[in-house]
Protein backbone atom coordinates (compact mmCIF):
# COMPACT_ATOMS: atom_id res chain seq x y z
CA UNK A 1 0.00 0.00 0.00
CA UNK A 2 1.42 3.14 -0.34
CA UNK A 3 1.88 5.95 1.55
CA UNK A 4 -1.45 8.41 2.53
CA UNK A 5 -0.80 11.56 2.28
CA UNK A 6 -1.86 14.23 4.32
CA UNK A 7 -3.54 17.80 4.44
CA UNK A 8 -1.55 20.39 6.48
CA UNK A 9 -3.96 20.06 9.24
CA UNK A 10 -3.62 16.40 9.68
CA UNK A 11 -1.86 17.04 13.03
CA UNK A 12 -4.58 19.26 14.05
CA UNK A 13 -7.11 16.75 12.95
CA UNK A 14 -5.35 13.95 15.55
CA UNK A 15 -5.57 15.99 18.32
CA UNK A 16 -8.51 17.17 18.07
CA UNK A 17 -9.15 13.10 18.88
CA UNK A 18 -10.14 12.13 14.84
CA UNK A 19 -10.86 8.34 13.63
CA UNK A 20 -8.89 8.99 10.65
CA UNK A 21 -9.66 6.84 7.48
CA UNK A 22 -8.26 6.57 3.82
CA UNK A 23 -9.76 8.55 1.73
CA UNK A 24 -9.13 9.58 -2.19
CA UNK A 25 -5.37 8.75 -1.39
CA UNK A 26 -5.29 10.76 1.92
CA UNK A 27 -5.14 10.17 5.55
CA UNK A 28 -8.67 12.28 6.06
CA UNK A 29 -10.85 12.22 9.68
CA UNK A 30 -13.79 10.64 9.26
CA UNK A 31 -15.57 11.49 12.45
CA UNK A 32 -14.25 13.34 15.72
CA UNK A 33 -15.41 12.64 19.47
CA UNK A 34 -18.55 14.34 18.86
CA UNK A 35 -19.56 11.43 16.71
CA UNK A 36 -21.33 11.20 13.10
CA UNK A 37 -25.29 12.01 14.31
CA UNK A 38 -24.06 14.96 16.74
CA UNK A 39 -21.61 16.78 14.05
CA UNK A 40 -24.37 16.21 11.35
CA UNK A 41 -26.94 18.25 13.90
CA UNK A 42 -24.50 20.80 14.77
CA UNK A 43 -23.78 21.92 11.19
CA UNK A 44 -27.22 22.39 10.36
CA UNK A 45 -27.98 24.10 13.22
CA UNK A 46 -24.76 25.91 14.39
CA UNK A 47 -21.44 25.97 12.04
CA UNK A 48 -19.27 22.93 10.90
CA UNK A 49 -15.55 23.13 9.82
CA UNK A 50 -14.38 21.17 7.46
CA UNK A 51 -11.17 19.78 6.08
CA UNK A 52 -11.47 19.44 2.54
CA UNK A 53 -8.08 20.13 1.39
CA UNK A 54 -7.65 16.98 -0.44
CA UNK A 55 -9.62 18.26 -3.11
CA UNK A 56 -7.83 19.88 -6.17
CA UNK A 57 -7.10 23.60 -6.55
CA UNK A 58 -6.55 24.87 -10.12
CA UNK A 59 -6.22 28.06 -11.63
CA UNK A 60 -7.09 28.32 -15.69
CA UNK A 61 -5.24 31.65 -17.13
CA UNK A 62 -5.93 32.68 -20.89
CA UNK A 63 -2.87 33.04 -22.65
CA UNK A 64 -4.04 36.67 -24.42
CA UNK A 65 -5.12 37.80 -21.31
CA UNK A 66 -8.65 37.58 -21.50
CA UNK A 67 -10.30 35.19 -19.01
CA UNK A 68 -13.01 35.14 -21.78
CA UNK A 69 -10.50 33.18 -23.84
CA UNK A 70 -10.04 30.92 -20.84
CA UNK A 71 -13.71 30.60 -20.54
CA UNK A 72 -14.66 29.76 -23.98
CA UNK A 73 -11.60 27.46 -24.27
CA UNK A 74 -12.88 25.50 -20.84
CA UNK A 75 -16.07 25.49 -22.48
CA UNK A 76 -14.98 22.92 -25.00
CA UNK A 77 -15.07 20.29 -21.80
CA UNK A 78 -18.29 21.44 -19.85
CA UNK A 79 -21.50 21.90 -21.06
CA UNK A 80 -21.90 24.80 -18.78
CA UNK A 81 -21.76 28.52 -19.57
CA UNK A 82 -18.62 29.25 -18.66
CA UNK A 83 -18.18 32.96 -20.20
CA UNK A 84 -21.43 33.58 -18.67
CA UNK A 85 -20.01 33.31 -15.04
CA UNK A 86 -19.58 36.90 -14.22
CA UNK A 87 -16.24 38.37 -12.22
CA UNK A 88 -16.30 37.56 -8.31
CA UNK A 89 -19.21 34.29 -9.13
CA UNK A 90 -18.57 30.57 -9.25
CA UNK A 91 -20.72 27.91 -11.20
CA UNK A 92 -21.51 24.08 -10.72
CA UNK A 93 -19.84 21.83 -13.39
CA UNK A 94 -18.82 19.14 -14.72
CA UNK A 95 -16.53 17.84 -17.38
CA UNK A 96 -18.48 15.30 -19.71
CA UNK A 97 -16.87 12.43 -22.01
CA UNK A 98 -17.60 11.74 -25.83
CA UNK A 99 -20.36 9.21 -24.63
CA UNK A 100 -21.99 11.95 -22.61
CA UNK A 101 -20.81 10.48 -19.20
CA UNK A 102 -19.57 12.52 -16.64
CA UNK A 103 -15.96 12.30 -15.74
CA UNK A 104 -16.01 14.99 -12.78
CA UNK A 105 -17.86 17.51 -11.17
CA UNK A 106 -16.49 20.91 -10.26
CA UNK A 107 -16.47 24.06 -9.48
CA UNK A 108 -15.47 27.23 -11.37
CA UNK A 109 -15.11 30.61 -10.14
CA UNK A 110 -14.36 33.60 -12.46
CA UNK A 111 -11.49 35.64 -10.43
CA UNK A 112 -11.06 38.36 -12.91
CA UNK A 113 -7.70 37.73 -14.48
CA UNK A 114 -8.38 33.88 -14.19
CA UNK A 115 -10.94 30.80 -13.51
CA UNK A 116 -10.31 29.17 -10.43
CA UNK A 117 -11.54 24.98 -10.34
CA UNK A 118 -11.97 23.35 -7.22
CA UNK A 119 -12.11 19.50 -8.54
CA UNK A 120 -13.03 16.11 -6.62
CA UNK A 121 -9.87 14.50 -4.80
CA UNK A 122 -10.26 10.79 -6.80
CA UNK A 123 -9.95 12.88 -10.14
CA UNK A 124 -7.98 15.82 -9.76
CA UNK A 125 -4.72 13.70 -11.66
CA UNK A 126 -7.31 13.12 -14.93
CA UNK A 127 -9.00 16.17 -14.78
CA UNK A 128 -5.53 17.99 -14.74
CA UNK A 129 -3.90 16.00 -17.79
CA UNK A 130 -7.68 16.66 -20.07
CA UNK A 131 -7.25 19.91 -19.10
CA UNK A 132 -3.67 20.28 -19.99
CA UNK A 133 -4.25 17.89 -22.89
CA UNK A 134 -7.36 19.85 -23.98
CA UNK A 135 -6.68 23.70 -23.42
CA UNK A 136 -2.85 24.10 -23.20
CA UNK A 137 -3.21 25.86 -26.39
CA UNK A 138 -4.77 28.57 -25.45
CA UNK A 139 -4.83 28.57 -21.48
CA UNK A 140 -2.13 28.25 -18.43
CA UNK A 141 -3.17 25.11 -16.02
CA UNK A 142 -1.50 26.33 -12.86
CA UNK A 143 -2.35 23.45 -10.02
CA UNK A 144 -2.27 24.79 -6.88
CA UNK A 145 -0.27 22.70 -4.41
CA UNK A 146 0.69 25.93 -1.59
CA UNK A 147 -3.49 26.05 -0.44
CA UNK A 148 -5.36 24.77 2.08
CA UNK A 149 -9.21 24.50 1.88
CA UNK A 150 -11.62 24.66 4.46
CA UNK A 151 -15.38 24.74 4.50
CA UNK A 152 -17.74 26.48 6.98
CA UNK A 153 -21.16 25.18 6.98
CA UNK A 154 -24.06 25.77 8.98
CA UNK A 155 -26.12 29.02 10.01
CA UNK A 156 -23.78 30.12 12.53
CA UNK A 157 -20.54 30.38 9.77
CA UNK A 158 -21.55 33.86 8.30
CA UNK A 159 -21.61 35.52 12.07
CA UNK A 160 -18.16 33.11 12.68
CA UNK A 161 -16.42 34.06 9.69
CA UNK A 162 -17.34 37.91 9.78
CA UNK A 163 -15.40 37.97 12.98
CA UNK A 164 -12.28 37.38 11.05
CA UNK A 165 -13.01 39.10 7.79
CA UNK A 166 -15.21 42.33 7.19
CA UNK A 167 -15.76 41.53 3.36
CA UNK A 168 -17.66 37.93 4.07
CA UNK A 169 -21.03 38.80 5.19
CA UNK A 170 -21.80 40.84 2.26
CA UNK A 171 -21.57 37.88 -0.25
CA UNK A 172 -24.26 35.69 -1.57
CA UNK A 173 -24.47 32.07 -2.41
CA UNK A 174 -22.09 31.86 -5.11
CA UNK A 175 -20.32 34.75 -4.75
CA UNK A 176 -16.29 35.01 -4.53
CA UNK A 177 -14.14 36.83 -2.91
CA UNK A 178 -10.63 37.77 -1.77
CA UNK A 179 -10.05 38.76 1.35
CA UNK A 180 -7.42 39.15 3.91
CA UNK A 181 -7.88 36.38 7.05
CA UNK A 182 -5.44 36.77 10.34
CA UNK A 183 -2.77 37.78 7.89
CA UNK A 184 -2.64 35.42 5.09
CA UNK A 185 -4.79 35.81 1.68
CA UNK A 186 -8.03 34.25 1.58
CA UNK A 187 -9.92 33.00 -1.59
CA UNK A 188 -13.23 32.47 -0.70
CA UNK A 189 -16.61 31.60 -1.71
CA UNK A 190 -20.52 31.53 -0.49
CA UNK A 191 -20.59 28.07 -1.15
CA UNK A 192 -20.33 24.08 -0.45
CA UNK A 193 -21.53 20.66 -0.09
CA UNK A 194 -24.25 20.28 3.05
CA UNK A 195 -26.98 22.32 1.77
CA UNK A 196 -26.85 25.20 4.13
CA UNK A 197 -25.03 28.30 4.07
CA UNK A 198 -21.40 28.45 4.28
CA UNK A 199 -18.08 29.32 2.94
CA UNK A 200 -15.57 27.64 1.24
CA UNK A 201 -12.15 28.87 2.16
CA UNK A 202 -8.54 28.24 -0.02
CA UNK A 203 -6.42 29.58 2.68
CA UNK A 204 -2.14 28.93 2.21
CA UNK A 205 -0.64 25.97 3.80
CA UNK A 206 1.29 27.27 5.96
CA UNK A 207 -2.06 29.51 7.48
CA UNK A 208 -4.56 26.64 7.35
CA UNK A 209 -4.08 25.45 10.75
CA UNK A 210 -3.94 29.35 12.10
CA UNK A 211 -7.27 29.37 10.47
CA UNK A 212 -8.88 26.37 11.50
CA UNK A 213 -8.20 26.99 15.35
CA UNK A 214 -9.31 30.57 15.38
CA UNK A 215 -12.39 28.87 13.67
CA UNK A 216 -12.87 26.47 16.22
CA UNK A 217 -11.94 28.35 19.35
CA UNK A 218 -15.36 30.16 18.16
CA UNK A 219 -18.45 28.97 20.22
CA UNK A 220 -20.55 28.45 17.38
CA UNK A 221 -17.48 26.02 15.13
CA UNK A 222 -17.26 22.36 15.94
CA UNK A 223 -14.83 20.21 13.42
CA UNK A 224 -16.95 17.76 11.36
CA UNK A 225 -15.80 14.60 9.18
CA UNK A 226 -16.19 12.79 6.25
CA UNK A 227 -19.43 10.57 7.99
CA UNK A 228 -21.25 13.97 8.24
CA UNK A 229 -19.95 15.28 5.32
CA UNK A 230 -21.80 12.60 3.51
CA UNK A 231 -25.35 12.58 5.22
CA UNK A 232 -25.48 16.47 5.04
CA UNK A 233 -24.84 16.25 1.03
CA UNK A 234 -27.25 13.07 0.80
CA UNK A 235 -29.83 14.73 2.98
CA UNK A 236 -29.14 18.14 0.17
CA UNK A 237 -29.86 15.37 -2.54
CA UNK A 238 -26.21 16.48 -3.97
CA UNK A 239 -24.31 13.89 -5.85
CA UNK A 240 -21.14 11.98 -5.12
CA UNK A 241 -19.23 11.91 -7.71
CA UNK A 242 -18.17 7.96 -7.78
CA UNK A 243 -21.43 6.71 -6.74
CA UNK A 244 -24.28 8.87 -8.18
CA UNK A 245 -22.38 9.97 -11.30
CA UNK A 246 -19.67 8.59 -13.31
CA UNK A 247 -18.84 7.85 -16.73
CA UNK A 248 -21.60 5.79 -17.32
CA UNK A 249 -24.56 8.31 -16.49
CA UNK A 250 -25.07 11.30 -18.47
CA UNK A 251 -26.32 14.85 -17.08
CA UNK A 252 -29.77 14.62 -18.12
CA UNK A 253 -30.20 10.98 -16.40
CA UNK A 254 -28.67 12.08 -13.13
CA UNK A 255 -30.93 14.80 -13.37
CA UNK A 256 -28.43 17.67 -13.46
CA UNK A 257 -30.12 19.29 -16.61
CA UNK A 258 -30.58 22.25 -14.38
CA UNK A 259 -26.44 22.47 -14.58
CA UNK A 260 -26.96 23.32 -18.21
CA UNK A 261 -27.46 26.60 -19.79
CA UNK A 262 -29.75 27.37 -22.29
CA UNK A 263 -26.76 28.91 -24.09
CA UNK A 264 -25.27 25.75 -24.56
CA UNK A 265 -28.80 23.43 -25.46
CA UNK A 266 -30.01 22.79 -28.61
CA UNK A 267 -30.71 26.97 -30.44
CA UNK A 268 -28.61 28.53 -27.62
CA UNK A 269 -25.70 30.69 -28.96
CA UNK A 270 -22.85 28.66 -28.08
CA UNK A 271 -24.83 25.37 -28.00
CA UNK A 272 -22.93 22.20 -28.18
CA UNK A 273 -18.94 22.14 -28.83
CA UNK A 274 -18.84 19.90 -25.48
CA UNK A 275 -17.72 15.94 -25.85
CA UNK A 276 -20.59 14.17 -25.61
CA UNK A 277 -22.98 17.06 -27.04
CA UNK A 278 -24.77 14.79 -29.55
CA UNK A 279 -25.88 12.46 -26.85
CA UNK A 280 -26.71 14.17 -24.29
CA UNK A 281 -28.56 17.53 -26.14
CA UNK A 282 -30.80 14.56 -27.63
CA UNK A 283 -31.53 13.45 -24.28
CA UNK A 284 -32.83 16.73 -23.41
CA UNK A 285 -35.17 16.65 -26.61
CA UNK A 286 -36.23 13.06 -26.16
CA UNK A 287 -35.87 12.34 -22.41
CA UNK A 288 -33.29 9.77 -21.33
CA UNK A 289 -34.42 6.14 -20.30
CA UNK A 290 -33.82 6.52 -16.23
CA UNK A 291 -33.46 9.03 -14.40
CA UNK A 292 -31.23 9.52 -10.87
CA UNK A 293 -34.35 9.82 -8.17
CA UNK A 294 -34.69 10.54 -3.99
CA UNK A 295 -35.66 7.47 -2.52
CA UNK A 296 -37.64 7.52 1.10
CA UNK A 297 -37.77 4.28 2.65
CA UNK A 298 -41.01 3.24 3.59
CA UNK A 299 -39.78 1.75 7.04
CA UNK A 300 -36.85 2.32 9.21
CA UNK A 301 -34.01 0.56 7.74
CA UNK A 302 -31.80 2.48 5.40
CA UNK A 303 -30.88 0.92 1.99
CA UNK A 304 -27.48 1.76 0.86
CA UNK A 305 -25.01 2.48 -2.21
CA UNK A 306 -25.55 -0.71 -4.05
CA UNK A 307 -29.06 -1.96 -2.94
CA UNK A 308 -31.50 -3.45 -6.22
CA UNK A 309 -34.40 -1.55 -7.08
CA UNK A 310 -37.70 -3.44 -8.00
CA UNK A 311 -40.62 -2.23 -9.35
CA UNK A 312 -43.23 -4.97 -7.23
CA UNK A 313 -42.92 -6.87 -4.51
CA UNK A 314 -42.45 -10.06 -6.58
CA UNK A 315 -41.01 -9.17 -10.31
CA UNK A 316 -38.49 -10.70 -10.85
CA UNK A 317 -36.14 -7.98 -13.16
CA UNK A 318 -34.70 -5.56 -11.07
CA UNK A 319 -35.37 -1.46 -12.73
CA UNK A 320 -32.70 0.39 -10.80
CA UNK A 321 -30.32 0.52 -7.65
CA UNK A 322 -29.82 2.92 -4.77
CA UNK A 323 -26.18 4.78 -5.43
CA UNK A 324 -26.05 6.36 -1.91
CA UNK A 325 -28.27 5.58 1.29
CA UNK A 326 -27.99 6.12 4.57
CA UNK A 327 -30.10 7.26 7.79
CA UNK A 328 -30.51 11.44 7.68
CA UNK A 329 -29.76 12.58 11.42
CA UNK A 330 -32.18 15.93 10.25
CA UNK A 331 -35.26 13.48 8.35
CA UNK A 332 -34.65 11.42 11.59
CA UNK A 333 -35.46 8.66 9.06
CA UNK A 334 -33.35 6.62 6.15
CA UNK A 335 -33.06 8.88 2.90
CA UNK A 336 -30.99 7.35 -0.37
CA UNK A 337 -30.49 8.50 -4.07
CA UNK A 338 -30.54 6.20 -7.18
CA UNK A 339 -31.87 5.25 -10.56
CA UNK A 340 -35.08 3.80 -12.18
CA UNK A 341 -36.40 4.03 -15.46
CA UNK A 342 -37.94 7.32 -15.96
CA UNK A 343 -41.56 6.21 -15.99
CA UNK A 344 -41.61 5.33 -12.59
CA UNK A 345 -39.34 8.28 -11.60
CA UNK A 346 -42.46 10.58 -10.85
CA UNK A 347 -42.58 11.79 -7.14
CA UNK A 348 -45.22 9.63 -4.99
CA UNK A 349 -44.02 6.17 -6.92
CA UNK A 350 -43.95 3.24 -5.18
CA UNK A 351 -41.19 0.83 -5.89
CA UNK A 352 -39.04 -1.83 -3.63
CA UNK A 353 -35.30 -2.40 -2.30
CA UNK A 354 -34.14 -5.52 -1.75
CA UNK A 355 -32.44 -5.29 1.79
CA UNK A 356 -30.67 -8.39 3.05
CA UNK A 357 -33.47 -10.78 0.66
CA UNK A 358 -36.44 -8.59 1.58
CA UNK A 359 -38.15 -6.61 -0.73
CA UNK A 360 -38.90 -3.41 1.68
CA UNK A 361 -41.36 -0.56 0.29
CA UNK A 362 -40.16 3.22 -0.75
CA UNK A 363 -41.51 5.69 -2.31
CA UNK A 364 -39.73 8.18 -4.90
CA UNK A 365 -39.03 11.43 -3.04
CA UNK A 366 -38.40 14.89 -4.15
CA UNK A 367 -34.94 15.89 -3.39
CA UNK A 368 -34.10 18.03 -1.23
CA UNK A 369 -34.95 15.79 1.65
CA UNK A 370 -33.99 18.89 3.84
CA UNK A 371 -34.52 22.49 2.45
CA UNK A 372 -31.60 24.77 1.23
CA UNK A 373 -30.57 27.16 3.56
CA UNK A 374 -28.82 29.40 0.75
CA UNK A 375 -28.16 33.32 1.29
CA UNK A 376 -29.28 34.49 -1.80
CA UNK B 1 -21.09 -12.29 32.83
CA UNK B 2 -19.51 -13.84 29.39
CA UNK B 3 -18.11 -12.45 26.43
CA UNK B 4 -17.49 -13.73 22.84
CA UNK B 5 -15.06 -13.25 20.35
CA UNK B 6 -18.00 -11.61 18.15
CA UNK B 7 -18.22 -8.44 20.84
CA UNK B 8 -21.50 -9.69 22.26
CA UNK B 9 -22.47 -10.21 26.40
CA UNK B 10 -24.55 -13.22 27.70
CA UNK B 11 -25.49 -12.88 31.64
CA UNK B 12 -27.29 -15.93 33.25
CA UNK B 13 -30.87 -15.33 34.00
CA UNK B 14 -32.56 -18.46 35.62
CA UNK B 15 -32.41 -21.29 33.24
CA UNK B 16 -32.13 -18.31 30.45
CA UNK B 17 -29.61 -15.62 29.48
CA UNK B 18 -29.45 -12.29 27.84
CA UNK B 19 -27.33 -11.26 25.36
CA UNK B 20 -26.21 -8.20 24.24
CA UNK B 21 -23.10 -6.09 22.59
CA UNK B 22 -20.60 -4.85 24.27
CA UNK B 23 -20.13 -1.14 25.21
CA UNK B 24 -16.68 -1.62 22.74
CA UNK B 25 -18.91 -2.80 20.06
CA UNK B 26 -21.34 -0.14 20.84
CA UNK B 27 -18.92 2.44 20.85
CA UNK B 28 -17.66 1.32 17.33
CA UNK B 29 -20.44 0.73 15.62
CA UNK B 30 -21.47 4.51 16.38
CA UNK B 31 -24.69 5.55 16.62
CA UNK B 32 -27.16 2.90 15.87
CA UNK B 33 -30.45 4.00 14.13
CA UNK B 34 -32.47 0.91 13.02
CA UNK B 35 -32.58 -2.67 14.51
CA UNK B 36 -33.93 -5.52 13.13
CA UNK B 37 -34.98 -8.62 15.46
CA UNK B 38 -35.83 -11.99 15.17
CA UNK B 39 -39.42 -13.60 16.21
CA UNK B 40 -39.40 -14.56 19.62
CA UNK B 41 -38.93 -18.55 19.40
CA UNK B 42 -36.81 -18.87 17.14
CA UNK B 43 -34.03 -22.23 17.06
CA UNK B 44 -30.85 -20.96 16.36
CA UNK B 45 -27.39 -22.47 15.62
CA UNK B 46 -24.04 -20.83 16.72
CA UNK B 47 -23.35 -18.28 14.60
CA UNK B 48 -26.31 -17.79 12.86
CA UNK B 49 -27.11 -13.95 11.77
CA UNK B 50 -29.90 -13.27 14.34
CA UNK B 51 -29.95 -9.42 14.48
CA UNK B 52 -29.23 -6.66 12.09
CA UNK B 53 -27.98 -3.58 13.37
CA UNK B 54 -27.25 -0.42 11.19
CA UNK B 55 -25.44 2.67 12.48
CA UNK B 56 -24.93 5.77 10.82
CA UNK B 57 -21.60 4.46 9.21
CA UNK B 58 -22.62 0.70 8.22
CA UNK B 59 -25.38 -2.52 8.77
CA UNK B 60 -23.65 -4.88 11.26
CA UNK B 61 -25.52 -8.87 11.71
CA UNK B 62 -25.33 -9.95 15.43
CA UNK B 63 -24.71 -13.90 15.50
CA UNK B 64 -26.35 -16.35 18.13
CA UNK B 65 -23.42 -16.66 20.37
CA UNK B 66 -24.71 -20.91 20.74
CA UNK B 67 -27.00 -23.27 19.96
CA UNK B 68 -30.32 -22.50 21.36
CA UNK B 69 -33.77 -21.03 21.14
CA UNK B 70 -34.62 -17.04 21.20
CA UNK B 71 -37.27 -16.61 23.93
CA UNK B 72 -37.83 -12.95 24.03
CA UNK B 73 -36.36 -10.02 21.85
CA UNK B 74 -35.99 -6.74 23.13
CA UNK B 75 -39.00 -4.81 21.09
CA UNK B 76 -38.21 -1.55 22.98
CA UNK B 77 -35.01 -1.07 20.40
CA UNK B 78 -37.06 -0.74 17.64
CA UNK B 79 -38.63 2.15 18.47
CA UNK B 80 -35.30 3.38 20.18
CA UNK B 81 -32.31 1.52 18.71
CA UNK B 82 -29.96 4.96 20.38
CA UNK B 83 -30.26 2.60 23.56
CA UNK B 84 -27.92 0.32 22.15
CA UNK B 85 -25.54 3.43 22.59
CA UNK B 86 -26.72 4.51 26.02
CA UNK B 87 -27.16 1.62 27.72
CA UNK B 88 -25.76 -1.68 25.63
CA UNK B 89 -24.58 -3.54 28.60
CA UNK B 90 -28.00 -3.40 30.92
CA UNK B 91 -30.90 -1.91 29.38
CA UNK B 92 -30.63 -2.55 25.88
CA UNK B 93 -30.03 -6.26 25.90
CA UNK B 94 -30.99 -7.27 22.61
CA UNK B 95 -32.23 -10.96 22.74
CA UNK B 96 -33.08 -13.65 25.72
CA UNK B 97 -32.14 -17.41 24.89
CA UNK B 98 -32.10 -20.63 26.28
CA UNK B 99 -29.24 -22.63 25.59
CA UNK B 100 -29.38 -26.06 24.35
CA UNK B 101 -26.51 -27.24 26.44
CA UNK B 102 -26.03 -24.30 29.03
CA UNK B 103 -22.56 -25.95 30.09
CA UNK B 104 -21.29 -24.17 26.74
CA UNK B 105 -21.35 -20.77 28.40
CA UNK B 106 -18.38 -21.86 30.95
CA UNK B 107 -16.16 -21.68 27.81
CA UNK B 108 -16.47 -18.51 26.87
CA UNK B 109 -14.55 -15.48 27.76
CA UNK B 110 -14.58 -13.47 31.44
CA UNK B 111 -14.71 -9.83 31.86
CA UNK B 112 -10.93 -9.68 31.89
CA UNK B 113 -10.06 -11.95 29.18
CA UNK B 114 -12.43 -10.15 27.08
CA UNK B 115 -10.53 -6.63 28.49
CA UNK B 116 -7.57 -8.22 27.04
CA UNK B 117 -8.72 -9.03 24.11
CA UNK B 118 -10.15 -5.52 22.93
CA UNK B 119 -6.82 -4.06 24.38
Amino acid sequence: MTDLLKTPLFDLHVSLGAKMVPFAGYDMPVQYPMGVMKEHNHTREQSGLFDVSHMGQVKIRAKSGDTRDAALALETLVPMSIAGVAANRQRYAFFTNDAGGILDDLMVANRGDHLFLVVNAACKDADIAHMRAHLSDVCDIEVIEDRALLALQGPASEIALARLSVDVAAMKFMDVVTTEILGAECWVSRSGYTGEDGYEISVPNNKAVKLAEALLGMEEVAPIGLGARDSLRLEAGLCLYGNDIDTGTTPVEAALTWAVQKIRRTGGDRAGGFPGADVILAQFDDGAARKRVGIQPAGRAPMRGGTALFASETSSDQIGEITSGGFGPTVQAPVAMGYVPTELAAIGTEIFAEVRGKRMPATVAAMPFTPANFKR
Amino acid sequence: MKFTEEHEWLRKDGDIVVVGITTHAAEALGEIVFVELPDADTEVAKDDDVVVIESVKAASDILAPLDGEIVEVNEALVENPGMINDDPQEGAWIFKMKLSDPSEMDALMDEDTYKAHIA
